[in-house]
């Protein structure tokens, strides 16, 4: 069926020229940048194509009324990529703009500590002889350099010490700020009495150490998040929308209320609505967790992420609000998300020791100094010595440098961060709650009996399979080693697909279809679908079948201590083998998402830190309420925005390194605070004794900090 | 030491061109895709026949 593609919800249009952004699949070497945009440049009217090979992501302007943008990815499709519209979420712009001012705050305050350094170091090779106006000059000229310089790079700490002290909290920020402040002004004021010292090349070093971690932070992160929009258009869905006259695809994104679409057989329902006419089973496994399909009529509902299994539907989109699952499902998460208790971050806690400790030792100091007799003066500048010597670089380093570098870990390993920082969350579980349908068990079902059929025929009816759209075929086609479809295949609606075969003919589909009887008694859950070719016939068994490695995983995450359990949407009597199997003895079924959320609740109230695993929508709310949760990247849209990570792949592996590298990470988090506890041990009473120098306090500081960020990169290491 | 006159300034200035010259780069958009880059690099398409002899 031809039929028209609709992308106008994804073009931008600048005077004439169009603009669209694709996320692009299987880009891999240096040839696909020249194919992807030579090709598209040789299209009539495509002004530019630039393809960014870091995030996988194609720009292209084109002259609009030239080309339609469908005609691009068609182009693409026949070159051998295949690409998705896709709109920059405003988060992500915001963040780059941020990178951005990070990077140049960063150039600031490189070039300003390396060229004060150039003065500092004359200064003190030349201390004893070198002419005090001489001195004075390269003090002033640092001064010069470094209040500017000061102004805009220190920006970023500022402004976050400013917003913590207006809610009247303090954070690692703020000792920063005073450090950098006060090191400034004590320079500032000893330049002008002509004095030995001055902390210029400190403050400035300082941002710079302090910048160069946050730019890495921040870049991580943007790069986690870019992978995560391009799964997201990756994923997104299309819709047959059909206006009384003509069928055509658009994006599920630019969906309407009221809209009328036509959903077929193997498509997934694209948003939520109510039949028109036509009646199918639905399968909704991804929306409730339940396995058993559902019969739909007219007048019946249709949920988001259903597949249809049987016959084709026409539907209406109805808006959010009418009472559907959807609405019960967003009310119960909006009440989770408000009922979360706001989870203090290891570096703000010890922030919130460390200020007030710094802070009155520098005040004892200026105090001892001036009982034994020491001039103010003297007792000023020891003690604001004391505050820069305690600046907090490592301990500021400390805790961002292993996330970064966990993040990155736990990126190889396939699971991928959602929001900032659940490492710390993931490292403190003692349980984990599963749910069954799609987590415990592949997303999609599977042939379970494969093993003990014929293998040639099974491979016969496999690659046969691969012409039919039916759910069940799909299924059977996964099994296919040989992935070439035969030609001239037939469906027969309802019934199954036939092809020749070496001059015989053959026939996959539904027990009639294919004249075989049924034989052996069934569970529930189980679908059947015939083969039958040359007089012989098979009988594949189709079902939800567990991950590869769900036992394995079991075992391991016992192993790490963790006591694990199910709760799913699903009848008792599907849970049950699922549990048995895993050897999980705490499992529960058919509950409802409030049921979920309660059960959760339950075991937080007895002290249980919980780690959610679900992907259906009735999993959203129990993901929002746990203490940290993830998703396989195959959940619903709503369930996975809620998740705080992301995993990849058919294997449920994932989620044992995610507990292992988090676990690892915040070992080496109390490693490095205490390696910044350490260091003050030994430069606080130096600097009480008033023997800083600013070449001790330079050495020091980068000293402190290096070691920290070597002690960060063991967390690479792969379990 | 009437020689810092000229050299501090000239010092400065070459510091003062090299972060300009980062500042450019970046709002340029070269740090945009790093990667890309180091490919782009082996892409010959852009020398024409003549010079490729």
């Amino acid at each position: 069926m031809a039929q028209a593609l609709d992308l106008s919800a994804f073009v931008q249009h600048r005077d004439g020229t169009a603009h669209i952004d694709l996320a692009v699949e299987g880009v891999g070497c240096a040839a696909c940048i020249r194919k992807i945009e030579g090709g598209l440049k040789q299209i009539p009217g495509v002004v530019e194509a630039r393809l960014n090979f870091s995030n996988r992501r194609l720009a292209v302007d084109w002259r609009e009324d030239e080309l339609a943008a469908g005609t691009l990815i068609a182009a693409l499709e026949n070159i051998g990529y295949r690409a998705h519209p896709f709109q920059p979420e405003r988060a992500e712009t915001d963040e780059a703009r941020h990178a951005n001012w990070l990077i140049k705050c960063l150039a600031v305050a490189g070039f300003a500590a390396m060229n004060i350094m150039l003065l500092s170091v004359s200064v003190w090779s030349g201390a004893d002889d070198m002419a005090q106006e001489t001195r004075d000059f390269f003090h002033w000229l640092s001064a010069l350099i470094a209040l500017p310089a000061a102004a805009y790079a220190g920006q970023p700490f500022f402004r976050s010490a400013w917003t913590a002290l207006c809610a009247r909290g303090v954070n690692m920020d703020v000792p920063i700020s005073l450090g950098v402040l006060l090191a400034l002004g004590m320079s500032l004021v000893e330049t002008a009495s002509h004095a030995r010292h001055a902390y210029f090349d400190s403050a400035t070093m300082l941002l710079f150490f302090l910048l160069c971690g946050r730019a890495l932070d921040h870049a991580m992160r943007r790069k986690t998040r870019a992978v995560a929009g391009n799964l997201a258009a990756l994923k997104a869905e299309f819709a047959h929308r059909f206006d009384g006259a003509e069928l055509v695809r658009v994006p599920a994104a630019a969906l309407r209320p009221d809209d009328r679409l036509l959903i077929r057989p193997g498509d997934r329902v694209p948003a939520d609505g109510i039949v028109l006419s036509g009646t199918s089973e639905v399968d909704d496994s991804l929306v409730t967790g339940e396995t058993l399909r559902r019969v739909v009529a007219p007048g019946g509902l249709l949920h988001a992420g259903a597949v249809n299994f049987s016959g084709t539907l026409t539907m209406r989109v109805t808006a959010a609000g009418s009472g559907t699952l959807i609405d019960e499902v967003e009310r119960l998460l909006e009440k989770a998300i408000t009922a979360k208790s706001r989870y203090v971050h290891l570096a703000d806690r010890a922030a919130r020791m460390y200020a007030p400790v710094v802070h009155a030792t520098a005040a004892l100091t200026l105090i001892g100094w001036l009982t034994v007799g020491a001039s103010a003066h003297d007792a000023v500048i020891t003690a604001i010595a004391v505050l820069i010597i305690t600046c907090p670089c490592a301990l500021a380093l400390a805790i961002p440098a292993v996330q970064v570098v966990a993040s990155g870990a736990l990126f190889r390993a396939g699971v991928i961060l959602n929001s900032g920082d659940p490492i710390e969350r993931l490292a403190e579980v003692d349980t984990v709650v599963f749910d069954k349908t799609g987590t415990l068990t592949l997303p999609e079902p599977r042939v379970v009996n494969a093993r003990s059929i014929d293998s040639a025929l099974a491979e016969k009816a496999a690659r046969l399979a691969l012409s039919s759209r039916h759910p069940l075929a799909a299924a059977v086609a996964r099994e296919a080693r040989e992935r070439v479809p035969y030609e001239g295949a037939s469906e027969e609606p309802g019934q199954g697909v036939r092809v020749m075969i070496e001059g015989t003919e053959a026939r996959l589909g539904s027990l009639a279809f294919c004249g075989a009887t049924k034989v052996e008694s069934i569970g529930p859950g189980t679908s059947l679908i015939a083969f039958r070719h040359n007089g012989e016939s098979i009988i594949l068994q189709v079902r939800q079948a567990l991950r590869h490695d769900a036992i394995k995983t079991a075992v391991a995450l016992r192993a790490l201590g963790l006591k694990l359990m199910i709760l799913s949407g699903d009848r008792a009597d599907a849970v049950l083998p699922v549990a048995s199997a895993l050897g999980i003895a705490d499992w529960r079924g058919a509950l409802t998402p409030a049921e979920k959320i309660s059960a959760i609740e339950e075991l937080k109230a007895r002290g249980h830190r919980v780690l959610m695993v679900g992907d259906g929508l009735n999993d959203a709310p129990a993901l929002a309420a746990a203490h940290v949760s993830l998703s396989p990247i195959s959940a619903a849209d709503l369930t996975q925005a809620q998740a705080d990570a992301v995993f990849l792949g058919e294997k449920l592996g994932p989620v044992r390194d995610a507990v292992a590298t988090a676990r690892r990470a915040r070992r080496l988090m109390h490693q490095n605070l205490w390696l910044a506890v350490i260091y003050n041990v030994i430069a606080v009473p130096v600097a009480i004794a008033g023997l800083v120098t600013p070449l001790i306090a330079a050495a020091a500081m980068s000293g402190s900090s290096i070691l920290v960020t070597l002690n960060a990169l063991r967390a690479r290491r792969r379990s | 030491m009437n020689v810092l006159i000229y050299l501090v300034p000239m010092a400065l200035a070459l510091g003062l061109t090299g972060l300009a010259a980062f500042l450019w780069s970046l709002r340029s958009g070269q740090y945009d895709d790093l990667d890309g880059a180091a490919l782009r690099v082996l892409s010959d398409e852009d020398v024409s026949d003549a010079r490729r002899e």
